[in-house]
Order: C-alpha cells, then sequence, then structure tokens
C-alpha cells in the first residue's frame, strides 16, 4: 500500500523501528513510484517527485526518477518545472545522457518571459553543466549576463563562472560583460561578478593583467562600503554587506600579487580596513581575516605587515574559540614571511598551549616550534618541556623529536644539549623515537668531557625510574660503554644529595631492570651487552661473577636472540687473550654528515614529523624503504647495497643456518661479534681473519654506534626478517597443514636444473595471513642438490615466519617444501627478497633475488 | 568553495542535505560520511571550536536547539563569512516559517532546497541579504 503524499512516507519512515523496516518502507514505496511512472499518471507525477528526493537525501537510489524530472521540466507550472530542476540538479550527474535531454528545456527557459524561470534554468546550468552543455549555452548566458534584470545578471555571473571551469577557453565571451557588471550598483551582482572575474583571473593570466586596470574601480567599491553610513538594506549587525568586502579582498589580493604598482594602489585601503573594521563581532572579524590574508600575499608596505600580524595577535587574545583558531591557522602560514612580527606574539602563543580546545593546542604546538630560533631557543624549550609534561598523549612523540632537532639545531652548548634530552628521556620517554636516541648516543659519545656528567646523570635518573623505555636504553648503553667512568668518579651530587655508586650497584641496577616490570626483548639485548661491556671496564671479580651469573640464567631464555647473545657472551669468556679487545671502547662515531640528518632545510620543523627520513641506506628501515620506493630502487648501486645489507644480515655466509644455534667453536665468526669487530677500526691481529670483507663499507657510511649495535644483531630478530623462528618451539606453526590445493603456483627461480615455486593462500583464519608453499624441484639430469638453505624477505609492516624445509637434501627429480607464513596486516602488495644457497655437482651457488608477481587476490 | 551544507539532528539523522561536489554523489558514501560527521560535531564540546578539518574539507558548523548545521568548504573560503552565511540561512528560515523548528525543515525539504538555492549556486554564495532572499521567495510563490 503506498502512501500517497510525502507527509505520510516521512511518518511512516520515522515509525521504523530499525533500519530494515526503514528500507522494507521505502522499497515499497520506490516500487509504487516506479509503477505510478510506468502508468504515466501525471496528477501525482509532482509528489511522487518530492518522494524520490527525499528517498535520495536517506542514501538510497532514486535514479529511476530522472525522466520524471525532464517531464516536470517541460511543465508550464511554475512549481512542476521548480521541482523538475531541482530533481535535475540532486538526482544527475554530468556524465548522464540525460543531461544532453536537459539542454534544450535549459536553453528554452534562459528566454523565458518570467524572471523566476531565467533564473531557475540558469541556476541549474550553474549547478550540473557538462563541457558539452557549456558550449552549447555558452551565448544564451552570455546574453543573460547583460539582462536589464539584477536577478539574471546575478544568476548568469555564477553561471558563467561554471561555464569557464568547464571550458576555460570560453572565458573570453564573458570578459567584456564581466568588465561591465564590475560597475553595477547591485550588491548581490557584484558579489558573483566578483567571484566570476577571481575565476577567469585565476584560469588565464592575460585576463589577469587586463583586471589590473581595474584595481582602482574595486578600491572605490571598497571604501564606499567601509565609510557608508548605516545601510539597511545591506547591513549585517552593523558592517556593511561584508561578504562583498570579503570577496572584493580576496579579488585584490589575486591581482596584488606579484605586481608592485597594483599592490601599491591598494595600500591605502587595506590600511583603513584593517583599522576601522569593528572587531567585537563575527562579521568584523571575517573582513579583517581576509584583509589580512591579502597584506601578507601582495607586495605590502613593512608596516602594513606588521599591522595585519598584530590582529591576529589579536584574535589569540579573543575569548571566541573559532577566533583564536583561525589566528593560529593563519599565523601558521604567515610564520615564514614575517617571523620577527610573529615573535613578539610568543608568549600569547604559548599561552593557547594550555588552551581547553585539542585543536587549538595542536595548532599552537606547530607554531611553537616554528618559532625557535638561536636567542629564543632556551626559553621556548623551557616552556615546551614544561607541556611536555601535561600534553596528550598523541602529541609527545611528535614532541620528544620536534624538541630534540630543535636542541639539536640550536643548541648554546653541549651541557644544555645533553640536559634537554636526557630531560625528554625523562618525561615522555616512551614515545621517542629510534633516531633520536641514537642522535643521543652520538651526540655522548662525540663529547667526551661531559661523558662523567652524562653517565651519572643517566645514572641517577636509571636509580629513579626504569619505566620509560628509551631513558632505559640510552642509560643502559652509556652505563655500558662508561661504566668505568662512572665508578671513577665515585660519588656525586645530584639535587643535593651526595650519591656512592658502587662496581655492585651498577651492576643490581642492571639486575633491577632485567626483573622489572618494563623491561622487554629490546631492553635485555642492551642490558646483556652492556654487562658483557662492563666485564671488562669494572675489576671487581665477584662483579664480574655475578655478570656471569646473570648470562648463564639468559642461556636458557625462550627468545632466541637473547639466548644466542647469552651463550655466545659466556663462551666470550674462554677467550681471553680476545675478550678485552672485543670489548673495548666504541669509536667515536663522526660528525653526521648533513645528508645524515633529518631535514633541516626546510622551514618549518614540522615537516620531520610527517616524512621520518632515517639517513641513508644504512638500516634495515631503509632496506624496505628502498624496495617500497621504486625511485630509488630502480638504482643499480643502491640496490647492491641492499644486497649487501641482506647478505650481512644473513650471516655473512652460511655459519648460521636457520636450524643451528650452536654452542660450539663456532661462536666468534657469529654475526654479533663480527659488528664489534667492525666497529674498531684499530683491529689487533688476535681477531680471527674470516670476518666477512663486506662489512666494513658498511660501517664507512654508518658512523652511529648505536645503529651499528643494531646492525649487528639486535633488531634482527624483530624486525622484517625472521628467518631464525623456525627453530623455536611454536604453536602457531601447527597451522600449516600439509593438504593445500593444488592452485596455481609461481615460479621464482629457474636456473641450473633448479626450479623454485612458489604457491600462495590466504590462511583460513585470517586471511590477512598468507601461507605460501615453497617447492624446491631438483629438474636436473643426475646432480643431488645439497646443503639447501632458502630465505627470505618481506617489506616494512609485513612479518615473515618460516619453517624448516622439509629436507636439505634433494635428489634428482624429487622435490622438497618449505612453508613461510607472512602476515600482511595492510594487505598491500607481497615482495619478497630471497635467498637461495646450496650445492650442486660441488658448485657452491649463492643467490638473492626479488619475487613480486602474486596478483592482487592473492593478498 | 562550499562543498556540502548538511542538516544533522542530535541523533545523528540527516534532515537534510545538498552536494555542491559531484564526486560525493555515491549513495553510500554519502550515507556514511554524514554519519561520521555527526558523530565528530555531536563529540565536540561548547567550549571547543566550531571550525575542524575533516578529511580534505574544512568543517564548520552551528548548533541551534537540536539541530547541526554543517558546511564543509575549502581552505580558500573566508571561516567567518562561512559561519555568517549559516546565521543568515537560519535567520531566513525562521523567518519563512515563523520559529523554524526541526518538524518544519524535515516536512518541507522542497522549501529549503529552494531557499537554500538563491543563497548558494554551484558551491558560491549569491545572495546572503535576509529581506533580499525572502521577497524573492514570497514573491516566486505568490506569482505561481
Amino acid at each position: 500500500m503506498p502512501y500517497y503524499r510525502l507527509k505520510d512516507l516521512i511518518k511512516a519512515i520515522r515509525a521504523c523501528k530499525t533500519a530494515a523496516d526503514e528500507r522494507a518502507v521505502i522499497q515499497k514505496e520506490s516500487a509504487a513510484i516506479r509503477t505510478s511512472f510506468k502508468e504515466e499518471n501525471n496528477d501525482s507525477q509532482h509528489s511522487n517527485v518530492a518522494k524520490l528526493l527525499y528517498i535520495h537525501m536517506l542514501g538510497y537510489p532514486a535514479h529511476f526518477g530522472q525522466i520524471e524530472c525532464l517531464k516536470l521540466v517541460a511543465s508550464n507550472r511554475f512549481a512542476d518545472k521548480r521541482l523538475g530542476y531541482l530533481g535535475i540538479m540532486l538526482l544527475l550527474d554530468e556524465n548522464q545522457e540525460v543531461l544532453t535531454l536537459v539542454t534544450n528545456s535549459l536553453k528554452n527557459d534562459m528566454n523565458h518571459s518570467n524572471m523566476y524561470i531565467v533564473g531557475l534554468a540558469l541556476c541549474t546550468l550553474g549547478n550540473i553543466s557538462s563541457p558539452e552543455m557549456a558550449g552549447d549555452l555558452c551565448a544564451e548566458v552570455e546574453k543573460n549576463l547583460g539582462s536589464s534584470n539584477t536577478y539574471i545578471r546575478k544568476k548568469a555571473a555564477l553561471c558563467a563562472m561554471r561555464i569557464i571551469r568547464k571550458v576555460p577557453e570560453l572565458h573570453e565571451n564573458f570578459l567584456s560583460r564581466a568588465k561591465a557588471l564590475l560597475s553595477d550598483r547591485n550588491h548581490g551582482v557584484l558579489l558573483t561578478a566578483t567571484t566570476l572575474i577571481i575565476e577567469m583571473c585565476l584560469i588565464n593570466n592575460e585576463t589577469l593583467q587586463t583586471f589590473r586596470k581595474a584595481v582602482p574601480l574595486l578600491v572605490r567599491h571598497l571604501k564606499s562600503l567601509v565609510s557608508a553610513g548605516f545601510s539597511p538594506e545591506h547591513d549585517v549587525t552593523g558592517v556593511s554587506d561584508p561578504f562583498l568586502q570579503v570577496k572584493i579582498l580576496k579579488l585584490l589580493r589575486i591581482l596584488g600579487k606579484g605586481d608592485a604598482e597594483a599592490s601599491e594602489a591598494m595600500n591605502d585601503i587595506l590600511a583603513q580596513v584593517a583599522t576601522n573594521t569593528e572587531s567585537s563581532k563575527n562579521v568584523g572579524n571575517s573582513i579583517l581575516y581576509e584583509t589580512v590574508q591579502t597584506i601578507m600575499e601582495i607586495q605590502s608596505e613593512s608596516g602594513l605587515r606588521t599591522l595585519a600580524i598584530n590582529i591576529l595577535g589579536k584574535f589569540l587574545t579573543n575569548r571566541d574559540n573559532n577566533i583564536r583558531y583561525v589566528a593560529l591557522t593563519t599565523l601558521n602560514k604567515t610564520v615564514s614571511i614575517d617571523t620577527n612580527a610573529v615573535q613578539r606574539h610568543r608568549n600569547i602563543i604559548l599561552d593557547c598551549l594550555r588552551d581547553g580546545d585539542i585543536s587549538i593546542r595542536r595548532r599552537a604546538l606547530e607554531l611553537s616550534f616554528a618559532l625557535i630560533n638561536e636567542s629564543n631557543v632556551r626559553v621556548l624549550t623551557r616552556e615546551l618541556l614544561a607541556f611536555l609534561e601535561i600534553a596528550d598523549n598523541e602529541f609527545k612523540q611528535a614532541m620528544t623529536t620536534k624538541i630534540c632537532l630543535a636542541a639539536d639545531r640550536f643548541a648554546p652548548n653541549k651541557r644544555w644539549h645533553i640536559d634537554t634530552v636526557l630531560r625528554v628521556l625523562k618525561l615522555a620517554g616512551n614515545y621517542v623515537r629510534e633516531e633520536i636516541l641514537s642522535n643521543f648516543v652520538r651526540l655522548i659519545a662525540q663529547t667526551p668531557d661531559l661523558n662523567a656528567y652524562t653517565v651519572q646523570k643517566l645514572y641517577s635518573a636509571l636509580k629513579a625510574d626504569i619505566s620509560q623505555e628509551s631513558l632505559t636504553l640510552s642509560g643502559v648503553w652509556v652505563i655500558g660503554e662508561y661504566g668505568d667512568i662512572l665508578i671513577k668518579g665515585g660519588s656525586f651530587e645530584e639535587e643535593e644529595l651526595v650519591k656512592e655508586v658502587t662496581e655492585q650497584d651498577v651492576v643490581d641496577l642492571m639486575d633491577s631492570i632485567l626483573a622489572g616490570p618494563y623491561a622487554n626483548q629490546i631492553t635485555r639485548e642492551y642490558i646483556l651487552t652492556a654487562l658483557m661491556k662492563l666485564t671488562s671496564r669494572l675489576v671487581s671479580t665477584s662483579v664480574i661473577q655475578h655478570i656471569q651469573v646473570i648470562l648463564e640464567r639468559h642461556s636458557t631464555s625462550i627468545e632466541v636472540e637473547i639466548q644466542q647473545r647469552a651463550i655466545e657472551y659466556s663462551n666470550l669468556f674462554k677467550f681471553e687473550n680476545i675478550r678485552p679487545a672485543v670489548l673495548e671502547r666504541m669509536p667515536v662515531p663522526e660528525v653526521k654528515e648533513e645528508n645524515n640528518r633529518p631535514t633541516y632545510e626546510s622551514d618549518s620543523l614540522l615537516d620531520d614529523i610527517d616524512n621520518p627520513k632515517n639517513g641513508g641506506v644504512d638500516s634495515l628501515l631503509d632496506f624496505s624503504e628502498d624496495v617500497t620506493n621504486p625511485k630509488v630502487s630502480v638504482v643499480p648501486e643502491t640496490t647492491q647495497s641492499t644486497v649487501d645489507i641482506l647478505a650481512d644480515i644473513f650471516g655473512g655466509g652460511s655459519t648460521t643456518t636457520n636450524s643451528t644455534i650452536t654452542t660450539t667453536e663456532n661462536i666468534i665468526p657469529n654475526e654479533d661479534i663480527i659488528g664489534i669487530f667492525n666497529s674498531i677500526p684499530s683491529i689487533n691481529s688476535n681477531i680471527p681473519t674470516n670476518v666477512p670483507t663486506n662489512i666494513p663499507t658498511q660501517n664507512i657510511q654508518q658512523p652511529n654506534a648505536l645503529d651499528n649495535l643494531r646492525l649487528t644483531g639486535i633488531d634482527s630478530s624483530r624486525g622484517l626478517l625472521e628467518f631464525n623462528v623456525a627453530s623455536v618451539p611454536s604453536s602457531n606453526l601447527d597451522v600449516f597443514s600439509l593438504t593445500q590445493p593444488e592452485p596455481e603456483k609461481y615460479v621464482a627461480y629457474n636456473k641450473n636444473g633448479f626450479k623454485i615455486t612458489l604457491d600462495p593462500s590466504k590462511d583460513s583464519s585470517n586471511p590477512r595471513i598468507i601461507n605460501i608453499s615453497v617447492t624446491f624441484h631438483n629438474i636436473s639430469v643426475g646432480a643431488t642438490v645439497q646443503n639447501l638453505l632458502f630465505q627470505a624477505a618481506v617489506l616494512k609492516g609485513q612479518k615473515l615466519q618460516m619453517q624448516s624445509p622439509s629436507s636439505t637434501t634433494i635428489a634428482p627429480g624429487a622435490t622438497a617444501q618449505q612453508m613461510i607464513r607472512v602476515s600482511n596486516p595492510q594487505q598491500i602488495n607481497i615482495r619478497l627478497r630471497l635467498r637461495i644457497s646450496y650445492t650442486s655437482s660441488g658448485t657452491k651457488v649463492d643467490e638473492v633475488f626479488d619475487f613480486n608477481s602474486f596478483p592482487q587476490e592473492c593478498w | 568553495m562550499v562543498n556540502f551544507f548538511l542538516l544533522i539532528n542530535k541523533q545523528g539523522q540527516t534532515r537534510f542535505s545538498r552536494y555542491y561536489t559531484k564526486n560525493l554523489m555515491k549513495a553510500e558514501e554519502r550515507v556514511s560520511m554524514e554519519a561520521e560527521i555527526a558523530r565528530k560535531c555531536l563529540k565536540r564540546s561548547d567550549n571547543q571550536c566550531s571550525i575542524f578539518d575533516y578529511n580534505q574539507y574544512k568543517l564548520a558548523y552551528r548548533r541551534y536547539a537540536s539541530l547541526f548545521f554543517i558546511i564543509g568548504f575549502d581552505d580558500k573560503e573566508n571561516h567567518f563569512s562561512i559561519l555568517e552565511l549559516v546565521q543568515a540561512f537560519v535567520e531566513i528560515l525562521n523567518t519563512y516559517f515563523e520559529n523554524v523548528c526541526e518538524l518544519d525543515i524535515m516536512y518541507n525539504i522542497e522549501k529549503i532546497h529552494i531557499i537554500l538555492e538563491e543563497m548558494i549556486v554551484n558551491g558560491c554564495i549569491v545572495e546572503t541579504n535576509k529581506n533580499h532572499v525572502l521577497s524573492l521567495i514570497m514573491d516566486m510563490n505568490n506569482k505561481t
């Protein structure tokens, strides 16, 4: 039963209790409307279309009413015509062929004697014109621009604007009419004509030049608006036609930009508007805001610019949130133009950091960072650190980064720099990016005269608080590295309390962090290494024995990396002749190169936050960046070095197969120690000679001590390369079933009688996990493949698990399987970097290659 | 330019919508976007500013009784003018319907469209003068 009137339909929909009910009512009604359309029932046409507009608003399909709209448009009744055009504007889009049918009606109606019908047609064309319609109806619109009726002129101007937006070449047709409209006495016409001219100036430079001649006229218009007394016709809360003033100011901005003469001509009026406009009401502020923007963009006098910035400064003290918000947004845009003028309002901006509205706090924070320079870095940093303590958590990471970058750039001295970063670590140590941490460590290493100071500070900071991860990491590293200096310093004063520090205290602190609730795998990795270094820095045998006990305790850790370190370090005690050399102090990293810095060249520190750049091709993360960025990865050199990295990480040869964690004499050439060896250039003859030669080149590019540490394996177990996982007993490996369906397979490698096929399938329990079954085919004649080792790496953001291969030896004609499991939370393309090594007929083959030919449906 | 004009009530139901950007016309996207905007506006307290960023748009809203009048616009538009436009629109509705309420708007969508059509065309402001708009609408109604 259809609801015949719109009102009834709305009532029925309102009465629906569930979305399903609503759908049912609408479906039923839509069906009734369709039937009615078919029966060509003209009486209900109007109400049917009205109902369709309502249905459309609710988000249900209503396109079947388009033809009915056309019929209504052809009607002689004004109400029907009006609804028909409204329906066309709402239900049609410009790609539809129905539009060509509208063109004729529009053409007729534009020549109609009733001004409202002409207005309707112009309005409709202005809203929906396609390029074809623009061409067809351009002449009619041009004619209407010259109409004697203000209502029609007004609408025609906006219609013309739509036309030139669609077909810019047509703009010349309107040029002379538009010029004439600028002298129009009607404010409505002036407003739309200005809008049209703005559009014309933006699309054509010659037109822009032409209209520069109109600047004096526009200035006169503005002047009469500003100085006019009260006119009831145009008054909005005491201001004469603010919308028109704003529009004229906008046009002046476009005309004055980059032109000294035009700018000069408008200087006076801008000053007049800026000083005379009442700022207590919203309308006044709209004009002031537009004036400020114009002043900042044209070639205005410096006094005028200061005036503009002061207006924004005044906005900041306004109690209305919107005004403060707009002021901060605008100041952010203009701060690079006139920093000194903005500096004067620094205190108000800092006050906004405590505003109740988070949007305002965010803008104020951005602006505060943009204001930091050599002369105010101490003051501003103090304020920002105070804010960091109370800041919303979502701000913290950006803040820590920006404060540290600012300190890095403007620090008056090293002591202050170290204190500042230390304070950041104490206040928000859980929100610090890795680069910041490594910069800090580098800074400490480069400042030997402050080593004692820093290590003592960090030591007492850790004694007080071990909950801030970055503080813990840097503290542990620094204590490990400079433990001897800490002990040699003896007692020291911290906040007027004398603190004693003994060797036992240091190790106890480490032990308490290990036992504490905040320890995670990375902290454990750091602590084990630090403890090991301390064995060569401390002298007390009982303390060293204590360290050995701790190492022993971790030799059964379920975390492979921890276990490996603990065992390796324990074994290092068997090599007393080289142990001190291995554990020697890290070399002071070189002064960082400019390109290793986060982008300082950009005007604002903000950019750094949004585009983190990890310096150079020197970390695991960069490997993945290179892969994701095709521009970089096509450069052969870069690809080469990423391959090197991969080779490094994979262990420089076959010493670490994925199934062995050795406790035998194989220890020393292991990757961890290799890293340490390589970071000590003054290596002595005790060092074994089987160090891979490709690693030192890496270190030249990479002067960062902490990152070195990372390269030596700290991250390898958590980063993109999780090839060791297979050796860990893990329940989720059970998920791999051997009964894979028989789908298409992708050949990843086919050389020398050895073929690898990949067979991806989505995990049945989670579509974001892809199980890839790797099959190795030995298709050679008579050569057995031995010592098969297959490794893989995935993009950043994805994680990889590998099972052991079903066999490492493949007889001719036989196959072997290995399962890879890729978790792909963002469901992005799967690109694999694969390494295969095996021995066949006595020849060793070792190859690295990429594979990214999985079709989209696989991921 | 103005990209869209929405009237949403406190329950998050759209009472009126007008889009000036054609790529926004897909029904499902439109509905989910309106719901998200409604949530964002409802979440904001009185002491927060009524202009904020939403995707590529700036949103400005004003609340009158149970209704949010929301305009989506681009950065080039004068923020305060937009708020003033909302005010002018509401005043016009209030005069036209003699103390406008949510039900007036619901049951007279066509009229709301016609009034708005006199004020904004293709996302640009045409007329903001309350008396001009009202006299035009009255005149139009009388002549037909």
